[in-house]
């Protein structure tokens, strides 16, 4: 064939080459939620209650053991699994119970979970139960919050602030402490 | 895959082969050159990466600061490089690709040939991982995004007990404890391994072609670096946790698994990717073959010389210590779960010289299936039975063009698993012994024999470079020698047909010398 034909193609099949790899590196472009949604994501890892009761060793029991691990108090380190919702616009989105973690189930139960909601203003309602086999140990948040397009609301649980604080912007907020938030 | 569909895409596979070597010349084919490039490419990715990585701050609080300064205070060099990073590796995944679906449409990867399809698979588990490690470096907004979808991938797995997403769950939460994880497995783990998965890879490949040819690397170079001060590389805005992003660069050879894993699940995703690899990785299995059996040593008619070791194209003979107590050195071995049973080695061997006046000829190696024995007897019968003005022996093999189109009276064919099988003294053999006026040779495509070496041995033995040389004296007036895909089979006619009208000019030849033993027998298959 004529070089210069055969350089063409060369050139072409080079030029489609780097047309290709050019492209779709970095197109068509991709967006993970709509354009007019926003994201709200649920997440903490929370330790529920002890399954059994604790008990006093007797000075006897006490005496058996070795020095180094004569703790007065046995307690089973089972933990309960825990129960979680959470409710968006006054609908139950999400109902779990989960497992704890660890081989013994000693380690604290882990929740992930993210919900695609329209951009605009929602009402959010979270409970946690750390005892699933007793009345004890509940907590209850409640918030509502303006969502942008493409903003993240996150809920997590921190024991240390006195239960789940919401995050918007990054930033913690109170909830509305109960139920102003559903009102109106 | 059916037969047919099979044969339709290897079809389709020759016709685009066709075009490249229209452009390229088989020898610069891109196709051909498909895995040699892949590691190209990669050599591209590792100098570029050196380079990056000098600027490059490993923390996740300076990382996007630093890739921003090289990319923009130094768009000439820095800027260039990170382009040529990102790019090279795409290519690679471009080629990679073309390799893997090549070897599959061609089926070399069955019988005795698992290993290196076998070994490819794990090479796919180390070149995304790597491109989306490196991805994750940037720690962009779509380094964001693939790290929360990664974490919610890798926690469906049980490796963490605490979710490793909730580390990206606030600007508050992050910390360096991945993003170091993360940088030593792109700039160290896995290229580690991808260099050693890739001598696994080709251990049973004797003289892989590794480096394309100059030509094509400097031209897709060129290209790659034309379309990196066009189209430089650019990061999209730094991570921000409290936002999804929402139009994303994606970078669809690497990244296209992320979006699927929006659409469906994490079990979907895991399922597909490991049920995918397990069925890739079985391929060569799908349905079994019954292997053809492997080439066999003659302990006396072997020498020691070597050169069936050098043309295996599989690694399958060993030299090893004489165990006949003959004089010679050395003698060949076989390893029959290594031979393709190509018979490259048989054409090599200097005792399967037909000219030996022995009524059984042996080769110090040979085939089980088609000794040269058979395929002397077979060709001195059909030259015998021949009829027509002009007898021509076309010896072809069972990859390239079907050699049934080219029946006519005095045209006598004989088809071999390689043409690398046949030993270059039987042109000479049947020009000057068996009465043939002429002999033609064909294979597949110059650059793509099925058997990797076949037919560039063939053209080196006859072009005197390569033991066992044709001899000087044959007249090269009467041999032809036609390269041909199964698509070219109309080619090869013509060929065929031009070359009965220029042996029609020539002089007859001198009556030949009968052969030692002329059996009639079938025509060996
Ligand atoms: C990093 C990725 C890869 C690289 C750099 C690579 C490179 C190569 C090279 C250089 C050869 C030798 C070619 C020759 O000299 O004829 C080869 C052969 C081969 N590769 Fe790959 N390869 C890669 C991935 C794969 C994958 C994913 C598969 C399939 C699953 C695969 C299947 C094969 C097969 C079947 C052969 C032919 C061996 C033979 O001829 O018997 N490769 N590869
Ligand atoms: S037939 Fe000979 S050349 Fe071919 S793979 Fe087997 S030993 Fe090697
Ligand atoms: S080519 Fe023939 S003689 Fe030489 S080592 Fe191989 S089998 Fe022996």
């Amino acid at each position: 064939m004529n070089t210069w034909l055969r350089r063409l193609g060369q050139a072409t099949a080079y030029l489609a080459f780097a047309a290709a790899v050019g492209w779709l590196s970095a197109r068509p472009a991709y967006a993970p939620i709509g354009p007019d949604q926003a994201l709200v994501r649920l997440s903490f890892g929370h330790y529920g209650a002890r399954l059994g009761e604790c008990r006093r060793r007797s000075a006897e029991e006490l005496s058996r053991l070795p020095p180094n691990m004569r703790a007065t108090l046995e307690c089973p380190r089972e933990r309960s699994p825990i129960r979680v919702h959470l409710e968006l616009d006054g609908r139950r989105v999400y109902e779990a119970v989960l497992d704890p973690s660890g081989l013994s189930r000693d380690g604290p139960a882990h929740v992930y979970e993210k919900f695609v909601v329209p951009a605009g203003e929602h009402r959010l309602r979270v409970f946690l139960d750390e005892d699933i086999h007793r009345p004890q140990g509940e907590y209850t948040a409640a918030a509502r919050a303006e969502l942008a397009p493409g903003e993240v609301l996150v809920i997590d649980f921190r024991p240390a602030r006195g239960g789940f604080v919401f995050y918007h912007h990054g930033k913690a907020f109170d909830g509305c402490n109960g139920t102003d938030c559903d009102r109106g | 895959m059916s037969g047919r569909v099979r044969r339709a895409s290897e079809r389709a596979l020759a016709r685009i082969e066709s075009a490249f070597n229209a452009a390229f010349g088989n020898e610069c084919n891109p196709v051909y050159h498909s895995g040699a490039l892949t590691i190209y490419f990669f050599w591209i990715v590792l100098v570029s990466g050196i380079y990056v990585f000098i600027f490059f701050e490993t923390s996740i609080f300076g990382a996007y600061a630093s890739v921003e300064r090289l990319t923009h205070d130094q768009w000439y060099l820095g800027g260039v490089m990170r382009s040529l990073h990102r790019y090279a590796s795409d290519a690679a995944v471009i080629t990679l690709l073309v390799h893997l679906g090549r070897e599959f449409v061609k089926g070399r990867y069955r019988g005795a040939r698992w290993f290196s399809w076998f070994t490819g698979v794990p090479l796919l588990w180390m070149v995304f991982p790597l491109g989306i490690t490196g991805y994750w470096l940037v720690w962009d907004r779509l380094a964001q995004y693939i790290a929360i979808a990664t974490s919610e991938l890798l926690d469906r797995l049980p490796l963490f007990t605490e979710p490793m997403a909730r580390n990206f769950l606030l600007p508050e939460s992050l910390s360096d404890r991945f993003f170091t994880l993360m940088a030593f497995l792109h700039l160290l783990g896995i290229p580690i391994f991808l260099v050693f998965g890739i001598w696994f890879h080709l251990l049973r490949v004797s003289g892989p072609r590794v480096n394309p040819p100059r030509r094509l690397a400097l031209g897709s170079l060129g290209a790659l670096l034309l379309l990196s001060l066009l189209l430089p590389a650019e990061s999209q805005g730094p991570a921000d946790l409290t936002r999804v992003p929402q139009a994303l660069g994606l970078d669809w050879f690497y990244l296209a698994i992320y979006p699927l894993y929006d659409l469906t699940s994490a079990d979907f995703l895991w399922a597909l990717l490991a049920g995918g690899s397990l069925l890739l990785a079985l391929v060569p299995w799908l349905p079994p073959v019954k292997r053809e059996p492997a080439a066999v040593v003659d302990l006396a008619n072997c020498n020691g010389c070597g050169r069936c070791y050098a043309d295996c194209p599989f690694g399958a003979v060993t030299l090893q210590p004489r165990t006949d107590g003959r004089r010679h050195p050395l003698q060949a071995v076989v390893d029959p779960d290594l031979c393709t049973a190509c018979g490259i080695c048989a054409g090599a061997c200097p005792s399967a010289t037909p000219f030996r006046s022995v009524a059984e000829l042996v080769s110090g190696i040979d085939m089980p299936r088609l000794t040269v024995h058979r395929l002397r007897e077979a060709t001195a019968a059909a030259l015998h039975r021949a009829s027509g003005p002009l007898r021509v022996v076309v010896y072809g093999c069972a990859h390239g063009a079907d050699l049934s189109a080219l029946a006519r009276p005095g045209v006598v064919t004989q088809t071999l698993p390689c043409i690398g099988n046949l030993p270059p003294s039987f042109i000479d053999y049947v020009l000057r012994r068996a009465g043939a006026d002429g002999v033609l040779l064909t294979g597949c495509r110059l650059g793509d024999c099925y058997f990797r070496l076949g037919n560039e041995w063939v053209v080196r033995r006859l072009a005197g470079t390569r033991e066992p040389h044709l001899r000087s004296t044959v007249d090269r007036r009467r041999l032809k020698v036609v390269w041909a895909a199964p698509v070219d089979s109309g080619r090869l006619v013509a060929a065929l047909n031009e070359f009965l009208q220029q042996l029609a000019r020539l002089e007859p030849q001198r009556d030949p010398v009968p052969p030692p033993a002329r059996v009639a027998g079938e025509a060996a298959r």
